[in-house]
């Protein structure tokens, strides 16, 4: 990206880099007209800088880390999203994550319908070496959420982290199965699940503020994983998604490996995006 | 029914009534909506430009019919145009020799899913199909493939589980497809972000050695602006032949294919429309484009 003065501001060029970043042609052109609405107050800056700044304005201070309840009961994290987006490497990552601040935890494989996604969570559960409760063949992933808290609370875990299926928002009868997930978990604990974190691939473009649009309607969202921010994709429908749901993004995904896993840092993203 | 974007060009061309030819200035409105709609689908911005610069030029000096609007012969020069763009014909699958296809892409773009289908795709024409698992990184990905093959009946290579390279793991496969008599032979690959040289690079050896007639990218409907980096970077390293654009039975518009499309040159072979075996289609350039402009 260029770097321009007041007098030589090439707004198309911010505009383009804006949408290559996918944030959408809405919110890019949006971004573009507020600024230059203020250009004329704008004196020899580095408008690389004011537009990082205000995009920073667009999203949260600071974004919450995942404290265990009060109560004692396992906090339940439901981790949702599309096909292939990264939830069952991120529900490992967070797992770690939250290990390695002292919290005991376990998971439940509740995708109980892609070929070997059982398997895939179980190698991930000996190496982050957190217990995994899985279900029978084709389990019906509410009643393995549901085994999975009982366990959880019977061990005094402080975190249950579910590993869900990947859909895609359109269907119907799966955004329903997600819906029984919840009120199964609800039966346990009328508060749970507390968390349900949205999987965002930060290689998709428009089309995840649909996603979430549909998630959050059948299963309010708390939270976005962005992952695969190593790629070259640089996830600006998060930016969409903040602003039209007000849904923060609390955690980004950097690689493959457990430990490429950090809480949404606003400054480092966007230095990263422009 | 109009489109969305019809309806939207039906407004700019109010003004149109009365003028015997499209001209540049009673056609910028419409070229702005098509912009706009294009970059929804996550059509590539610089692809996008290229598109409407074409789109004007074949529009600008052409008569208005009389029996269509204005705006409806836009949508079909756009039309057109994409359908040209995005390829007349359907290019079916090389099954020359060596008959060996590999499979490559994004991390979840669906391939390992997609390699499974085309096998059962080639034993449904009575063909002899073999699946090849190279993912040895990604935790229980060849039990992934193992599981889909036995579902489809179709023999898999499972590389030892101590067996940590990829490439040795495909050189392996090529030996057990000797053994089992020879078919084609599906390889499918670990998952890589195109801006890793090193896997990249692991991805390169592999298909050097296989030497293979077929290699299919496959990425999602739903990819946005990365796509023309994605296609170039992994056309440039391993050629592709052949692209695949998987989970079309969402709501994505799928722009990105129109990028890959013009980055690469290659055909689009199959879509992926759903997670089960049979949810593989032939590719219609005709539908994709009205998709993509949200008809
Ligand atoms: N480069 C990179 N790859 C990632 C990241 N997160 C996940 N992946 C990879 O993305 C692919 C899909 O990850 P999964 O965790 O299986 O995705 P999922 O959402 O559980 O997939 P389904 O359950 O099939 O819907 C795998 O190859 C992961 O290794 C990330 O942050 N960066
Ligand atoms: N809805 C839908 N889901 C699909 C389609 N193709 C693949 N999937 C799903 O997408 C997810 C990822 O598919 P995989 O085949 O594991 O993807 P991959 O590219 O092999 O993933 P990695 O090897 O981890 O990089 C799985 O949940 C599949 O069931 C499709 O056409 N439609
Ligand atoms: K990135
Ligand atoms: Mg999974
Ligand atoms: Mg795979």
């Amino acid at each position: 990206v260029q770097r321009f003065t007041k007098a030589e501001i090439d707004w198309d060029d911010l505009e383009a880099q804006l949408i290559a970043g996918d944030l959408g042609v809405k919110l890019s052109m949006q971004i573009v007209e507020d600024l230059q609405a203020q250009a004329r107050k704008l004196h020899d800056v580095d408008i690389v800088e004011v537009t990082k700044k205000h995009i920073r304005a667009l999203l949260p201070a600071y974004t919450t880390p995942l404290p265990p309840l009060i109560s004692g009961k396992p906090k339940v994290v439901l981790v949702v999203g599309v096909n292939g987006t990264g939830k069952t490497t991120s529900t490992a990552k967070l797992a770690n994550f939250l290990k390695k601040r002292g919290n005991s935890l376990v998971l439940a494989a509740a995708d109980t319908f892609r070929a070997a996604a059982v398997e895939q969570l179980e190698v991930w559960s000996k190496r982050v070496d957190v217990p995994l409760v899985k279900g029978p063949p084709n389990a019906d992933p509410a009643a393995v959420c549901f085994d999975a808290y009982t366990s959880a609370a019977a061990r005094s875990a402080q975190f249950l982290i579910c590993d869900t299926a990947g859909r895609l928002h359109t269907r119907h009868n799966l955004m329903e199965e997600l819906r029984k997930v919840q009120r199964i978990v609800g039966k346990k604990d009328p508060t749970a699940p507390h968390e349900v974190l949205l999987v965002v691939d930060a290689t998709t473009g428009g089309n995840a503020l649909q996603q979430a649009r549909e998630f959050h309607k059948a299963v309010p969202l708390t939270g976005i994983i962005a992952t695969k921010l190593d790629g070259s994709g640089k996830g600006g429908v998060v930016v969409a998604i903040q602003q039209e749901l007000g849904i923060p993004t609390r955690f980004v995904g950097t690689g493959e490996q457990v430990d490429d896993f950090a809480p949404f840092n606003a400054d480092t993203y966007l230095d990263q995006m422009l | 029914m109009l489109s969305l974007l019809q309806e939207k060009l039906e407004g700019a061309f109010k003004k149109l009534r009365g003028h015997a030819k499209i001209s540049e200035s009673n056609i910028s409105e419409s070229m702005r909506e098509i912009r706009m709609a294009l970059l929804e689908a996550d059509v590539d911005f610089k692809v996008a430009k290229d598109l409407i610069e074409n789109i004007k030029t074949k529009a600008l000096g052409e008569e208005v019919l009389r029996t269509v609007s204005p705006s409806q012969q836009i949508v079909k020069i756009f039309h057109d145009e994409m359908v040209e763009l995005l390829g007349r014909e359907t290019a079916p699958l090389d099954l020359g020799q060596p008959q060996r296809i590999l499979v490559a892409g994004l991390n979840g773009a669906g391939k390992t899913t997609t390699s499974a289908k085309l096998a059962l795709l080639l034993k449904k024409q009575g063909k002899r199909p073999l699946l090849v698992a190279c993912d040895v990184f990604r935790p229980a990905a060849v039990k992934q493939l193992a599981v889909l093959g036995e579902s489809i009946g179709v023999p898999v290579f499972q590389p030892s589980p101590d067996e940590k390279d990829a490439v040795r793991a495909a050189q392996q496969g090529m030996e057990w497809v000797k053994q089992q008599g020879g078919g084609i032979a599906i390889y499918d690959t670990a998952g890589r972000q195109e801006v890793d040289d090193e896997l990249l690079a692991e991805l390169v050896k592999i298909r050097e050695s296989l030497q293979p007639q077929e290699v299919l990218l496959v990425a999602d409907a739903a990819t946005g602006q990365q796509a023309v980096s994605v296609a170039k970077t992994f056309n440039d390293s391993i050629k592709v032949t052949g692209l695949i654009l998987t989970k079309l039975d969402g709501d994505a518009r799928g722009g990105a294919l129109l990028s890959m499309k013009q980055v690469t040159g290659c055909p689009v072979k199959f879509v992926g429309v759903g997670e089960k075996m049979e949810q593989l289609e032939v590719f219609h350039p005709d539908r994709m484009a009205q998709r993509i402009l949200g008809m």
